[in-house]
């Protein structure tokens, strides 16, 4: 089956997917809400910063990432002193590349299912009593949890294969920041590794493709339990 | 009780509403696109409108003048809408305790309890919105509003989306409300047997404007309101009581203190107070009291007034008792009978419309 050094691989990258998954959720879950419902001045702005890393060459990401979180960099600086926490060439530093390469995906799909609540339904909450954040608690949320868990998800998967950013961020350390992408391209630089590189791409196809399906279970039920019936987006 | 004076407008449309309502039914009554739910809007706090003022019961909630905007969860006004609006991710027993979420103290199991009862809604609560049909949603919608011990309950067009057994069921269950629990009500509809079943007072509105506001009988008489004005049609309204029940002929008489009218029923008992609306165009008019004929509605009154709206007919206003009658007649049969108040005439009534209005719940409906 998989040798330890493969194991060590996949147990790395989906430590740094799930705590990428974890930093940008509440980030995401606002902006998406901040994008879906309300008005506001720059709000074009906004959503055009959410969507940059989209388009903008991952490697140009990781750049400024090292700019900024470096050792001298300033919220680099502000973490290492206040928590102690090093982010460079470390993989909690692959984690927050991840987080910012995955953050569009996530967005989007919590966006889509706040747009698709009926507005009326937040209304009709106001006339009972509720106030912004009561309704936001009771109403915007639950029913957007499909949504929110298919944004976790999808940026999980994402993250799985992020390689730009976290190359250029954290360089590419064996057991710190090699995560299944950056082990196969390292693999494939080495004579002799094609081999090795085959089994490791077929592995980021079984996770990916695992995520995927798990996600689409989540889906349906989570729907099921919020709307009372199947509703397959 | 409720003092409504706004200025609103939403693109081209252009909303200018002044009228008060005090205790009763209210029904906000006008065709499609008057206005009327962005009325009830404001009033709810969902809205803001561009100028005006609401107060109520002396609480001031809205007035741009000192730019004050009670927002709707501090209102205490329940809210049925047309689709209601149940929250789909909750039970119906958790969408009826929503608005205790939010305020503790509202909480008395006496009130669920009593509620629940009143609408009949005892086997849904463990159900989910999606497991209801029309009008058992509508029922779950309008005890959710109760609950929240509303100071006002608004209802936008309730029976709307519901077919007409559905409609009965649901404004069987308004008028218990309306007799059991003496919540001011502002009903809005564009539906004339609605208001004429609920309704004490009706403000009506057409293109954004108050036409017209009063009592039912008064605003349902006016002769300017005909077909083809979008509006209902003019005639008039008398409160009746049942005096008579001839089950087998399916007749029951109607007496009021100009005479007695008979009109098909099957399920009124003596004693019940009934609405009777009679159309201006289904009242002909004798100068004598005519012999062997098949009408049976024939009632002796004296001209009050002929107003001629134009159209080639007049209308003959004729006081009978203490009601007022409205017969629509051409200018020809007019000038032939020489209709003038103060002349004696008999109105011949063709057909009544009528809607039982009872205390409690009329309970053997077929």
């Amino acid at each position: 089956m998989l040798s330890a050094e493969e194991l060590d691989i996949v147990l790395l990258s989906v430590k740094v997917a799930l705590w990428s998954v974890v930093i940008s959720v509440p980030f995401g879950v606002a902006a998406a809400y901040v994008l879906a419902r309300r008005e506001f001045p720059g709000k074009s702005l906004l959503d055009a910063l959410v969507h940059l890393p989209l388009v903008l060459p991952p490697v140009v990401v990781g750049y400024w990432l090292l700019l900024l979180f470096g050792r001298r960099g300033p919220l680099g600086q502000f973490l290492e002193e206040w928590f102690g926490i090093a982010v460079a060439f470390r993989w909690s530093g692959a984690a927050i590349a991840c987080a910012v390469m995955s953050f569009p995906l996530m967005v989007r799909a919590m966006r889509l299912s706040m747009e698709s609540i009926d507005p009326k339904l937040e209304a009709a909450a106001q006339t009972l009593g509720a106030g912004r954040w009561g309704v936001l608690l009771t109403i915007t949320l639950p029913l957007a949890l499909p949504g929110i868990l298919t944004g976790m998800l999808l940026a999980f998967a994402r993250s799985l294969g992020e390689f730009g950013a976290t190359i250029t961020f954290v360089s590419n350390i064996p057991g710190e920041t090699q995560t299944l992408s950056l082990a196969i391209y390292a693999l494939w630089q080495t004579p002799g590794g094609e081999a090795a590189a085959q089994r490791l791409c077929v592995l980021s196809l079984i996770l990916s493709l695992a995520a995927l399906l798990l996600s689409e279970a989540m889906v349906r039920r989570t729907n099921q339990r919020v709307k009372g019936y199947d509703a397959k987006r | 009780m409720l003092s409504v004076d706004i200025h609103h407008m939403q693109g081209a449309f252009n909303l200018n509403a002044a009228f008060e309502c005090g205790a009763g039914v209210t029904a906000l009554f006008g065709p499609s696109g008057a206005g009327k739910s962005s009325v009830v809007n404001a009033i709810a706090g969902l809205i803001r409108p561009r100028a005006g003022r609401v107060v109520f019961d002396g609480e001031t909630l809205f007035d741009s003048a000192r730019g004050l905007h009670v927002r709707a969860g501090r209102r205490r006004f329940g809210y049925v809408f047309q689709e209601a609006r149940l929250f789909p991710h909750l039970t119906v027993r958790q969408n009826l305790l929503y608005s205790h979420w939010f305020d503790r103290t509202l909480y008395s199991a006496s009130d669920f309890s009593h509620v629940v009862e009143l609408l009949g809604i005892g086997e849904l609560l463990l159900r989910r919105p999606a497991q209801l049909s029309g009008g058992e949603k509508q029922r779950a919608a309008i005890g959710r509003a109760l609950l929240a011990k509303p100071r006002l309950l608004l209802l936008d067009e309730p029976l709307a989306s519901l077919d007409a057994a559905r409609k009965q069921e649901i404004l069987r269950y308004l008028r218990r409300l309306r007799d059991e629990t003496r919540i001011p009500m502002i009903y809005v509809s564009h539906a004339v047997d609605e208001v004429l079943q609920l309704a004490d007072q009706v403000v009506l509105l057409a293109a954004g404007d108050v036409v017209a506001s009063g009592s039912v009988e008064d605003v349902m008489g006016r002769p300017d309101l005909r077909p083809g004005a979008g509006l209902f049609e003019g005639g008039a309204v008398i409160e009746t009581q049942v005096t008579g029940v001839h089950r087998g002929d399916g007749l029951i008489m109607l007496g009021f203190d100009g005479g007695t009218l008979t009109a098909g029923n099957t399920s009124a008992c003596v004693g019940d107070r009934m609405r009777v609306r009679i159309r201006a165009r289904e009242v002909s008019i004798a100068l004598e009291p005519p012999q062997q004929i098949s009408i049976q509605n024939i009632l002796r009154g004296r001209i009050v007034s002929v107003d001629a709206p134009g159209g080639g007919s007049v209308i003959v206003v004729i006081a009978v008792g203490s009601a007022t009658l409205r017969a629509r007649v051409t200018q020809r049969a007019a000038r032939q009978l020489a209709l003038a108040p103060g002349v004696e005439v008999y109105a011949l009534i063709k057909a009544l419309t009528l809607d039982q209005r009872v205390d409690g719940m009329p309970l053997n409906i077929q």
